[in-house]
């Protein structure tokens, strides 16, 4: 039995609001695997956004370790850790946040130009990339000139592009009719699971959770259920 | 990532040509008003550049510049000559005048006595007519900056005028610095300006001396001061002293210093909010950035090299313009060889890269406060 990707012991995180503490994620114990998709759902506000965000590395429990692929990551120095980040972690984010003025190819070769790679080789492996999610005739294009299902996945793109051990993605189908969310999980299913890698996704669209392998339930920052469906009350 | 950069600033136009606006402003006023006030000062040492020769300049202890004199006794002049180290020195009378031009109008002029014998203190060149016309009777020169505003439309040359109530007639025009004051100046020979000018005993204004080679001048001010009680200046100092009048005696340093300061101010502000600005536009990608591993390191390089894309071609515009508006007004004789001090530029580009400096810091900070996880918001 490999060792799991990400391992989160006891992490608890406190947000201060006004002279309040506010306890969002309570002691939380869990391991991930690579090679299969895990859905974390839950209600708004439930802490979905809180634990990915410490899980992959932009966001410190307030107590609690984290480990990914082995490493401690909050143990790690701050260069160091965004140094992790760039090799290690693939993030979609729900609004994209894609550089307007760059053309698709050029954004999705973004991780690979940070590490320093030369532009036009990154690019091409962007292209390389655009082309298992179909719109390799969409990379010379600007983002204000793809419609927001191509957007999508240039950031998916973006997140693959330089092969990162975990692929984190909140709210991928938030914004999409039931066909085009369910489109879009197939090809996450397709292009970012793999066998040494971990898929975690925030999720709390309902018509997907058919597709999970596993889904855990978040409820008040505990994980109040944990299997291969959801529970009969959801 | 420099390339990324570069493209987020040239992708917003709008801003991009705001600060590179910004930028081209604050050089403009900055090189603009620096270099007229440079000249301006220059001004004050024209009497200075105009004497053609000699490099020692003696005189009443009393006096200031070549403008404020107090008048010696005609035997200064030998005294000075005495002097050992003196190759050669000559009288110079300088005074201000009223006269009447033809057309019946007053003016006040300054009168320039020379050397008689050797026309010693004429400037250098001569816009019209020849130096030794000097010495036909009648005759003065006038210098072409007042030669344009006494004689609108007409030709100076000819011109009759009324000095003193004696007949004077222009038979050459000198090419000069235009002085400070801005009245015109008659070069005519010393003896016939103790004519022109009533006055008392002592009437000479400057003694010009030239040190024997092997002596510096300021070595040769030294040893007249010290044999003859007299006041000497080098050429250099006394330059130095008609420019300090300017600077004791007028609120020039003041107002362009307000108006520079101004074209600072007016750059970090339009620069500053602009920037701002843009940072807030793109501030969603710099946290994406962050969150994808972009380091700090890096992102400071990709401002900075925002900034300095900026700052080069707005400096590039600000000296154009200035060159530019300075190339516009050189017909107008009040500017006069002006020129733009090699200082200059460099100063309105320490402005510049401070204004910049500023404007990128403020714009760090806020890049650097923006937490990664703020991009799942
Ligand atoms: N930076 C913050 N400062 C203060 N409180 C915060 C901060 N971030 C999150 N919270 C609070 O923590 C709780 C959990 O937030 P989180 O974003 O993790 O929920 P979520 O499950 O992702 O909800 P949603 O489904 O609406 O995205 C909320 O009550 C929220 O108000
Ligand atoms: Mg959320």
């Amino acid at each position: 039995m490999s060792a799991p990707a990400i391992c989160t012991r006891d992490v608890t995180r406190d947000f201060q609001a006004g002279q309040q503490t506010i306890t969002v994620l309570h002691g939380i114990d869990l391991d991930i695997k690579a090679g299969e998709m895990t859905f974390l759902v839950g209600e708004s506000g439930s802490g979905k956004t809180t634990l990915i965000s410490i899980m992959c590395g932009i966001l410190w429990p307030t107590l609690g370790e984290v480990k990914v692929f082995g490493t401690d990551i909050y143990d790690l120095p701050d260069d160091e850790l965004v140094e992790f980040r760039l090799q290690n972690i693939g993030f979609i984010f729900q609004q994209y946040n894609l550089i307007p003025a760059i053309d698709a190819a050029s954004n999705a070769a973004v991780p690979l130009i940070a590490q320093g790679m030369d532009r036009a080789e990154a690019r091409e492996k962007a292209v390389a990339m655009f082309e298992k999610l179909n719109i390799a005739d969409q990379a010379d294009k600007l983002p204000s000139q793809l419609s927001g299902g191509q957007q999508q996945r240039v950031a998916i793109a973006r997140a693959l592009v330089h092969e990162p051990r975990l692929v984190v993605c909140d709210e991928p189908t938030a914004a999409l009719d039931a066909a085009s969310g369910r489109r879009v999980m197939d090809l996450l299913r397709e292009v970012a699971v793999a066998e040494d890698r971990a898929c975690i996704i925030v999720t709390h669209d309902n018509r997907i959770f058919d597709m999970a392998d596993r889904i855990l339930v978040l409820e008040d920052g505990k994980v109040i259920h944990d299997g291969k469906t959801m529970p009969e009350t959801h | 990532m420099i390339w990324i950069a570069i493209r987020m600033l040239t992708g917003d136009p709008q801003k991009f040509f705001g600060l590179v606006f910004g930028i081209a402003f604050s050089t403009l006023l900055i090189t603009q008003q620096l270099t007229i006030f440079v000249n301006l000062l220059n001004l004050g040492a024209a009497g200075v550049y105009n004497n053609g020769n000699g490099e020692v300049f003696v005189m009443d202890p009393a006096s200031v510049t070549t403008d404020v004199t107090y008048p010696m006794p005609s035997t200064a002049l030998d005294a000075v000559r005495s002097v050992e180290g003196v190759d050669w020195a000559v009288p110079q009378l300088r005074s201000a005048a009223a006269v009447r031009t033809a057309q019946g109008d007053l003016e006040q002029v300054v009168i320039v006595g020379v050397d008689d014998a050797t026309l010693t203190g004429m400037p250098k060149r001569l816009v019209e007519g020849d130096k030794s016309d000097l010495r036909t009777p009648d005759t003065v020169m006038v210098d072409d900056v007042g030669a344009t505003r006494m004689f609108p439309g007409l030709d100076p040359m000819g011109q009759v005028l009324e000095l003193n109530d004696q007949r004077v007639v222009i038979g050459g025009i000198t090419d000069t610095v235009p002085g400070f004051a801005s009245t015109a100046v008659f070069y005519t020979t010393y003896s016939r300006a103790l004519r022109y000018i009533p006055g008392t005993r002592n009437r000479m204004s400057l003694v010009i001396a030239q040190p024997v080679a092997g002596i510096t001048p300021s070595q040769l001010v030294d040893k007249i001061e010290a044999e003859t009680g007299l006041k000497g200046r080098t050429r250099e100092e006394f330059t130095r002293d008609g420019i300090d009048f300017i600077i004791a005696n007028t609120g020039i340093p003041f107002n362009f210093g307000i108006t520079v300061a101004l074209g600072f101010v007016v750059g970090v502000a339009i620069v500053g909010l602009t920037f701002s600005l843009f940072i807030r536009d793109n501030i969603k990608q710099f946290g994406a950035l962050k969150a994808i591993g972009v380091t700090n390191r890096q992102i400071r390089k990709m401002v900075a090299a925002q900034a300095g894309l900026v700052g080069f071609i707005g400096y590039g515009f600000g000296v154009l313009a200035t060159v530019g508006t300075m190339w516009a007004f050189s017909s107008n004789p009040f500017f006069k060889g002006f020129f733009v001090p090699w200082q200059v530029p460099l100063i309105s580009l320490a402005a510049v890269i401070v204004i910049l400096a500023l404007t990128a810091l403020l714009a760090l900070r806020t890049v650097f406060n923006t937490e990664p996880a703020a991009v799942f918001r």
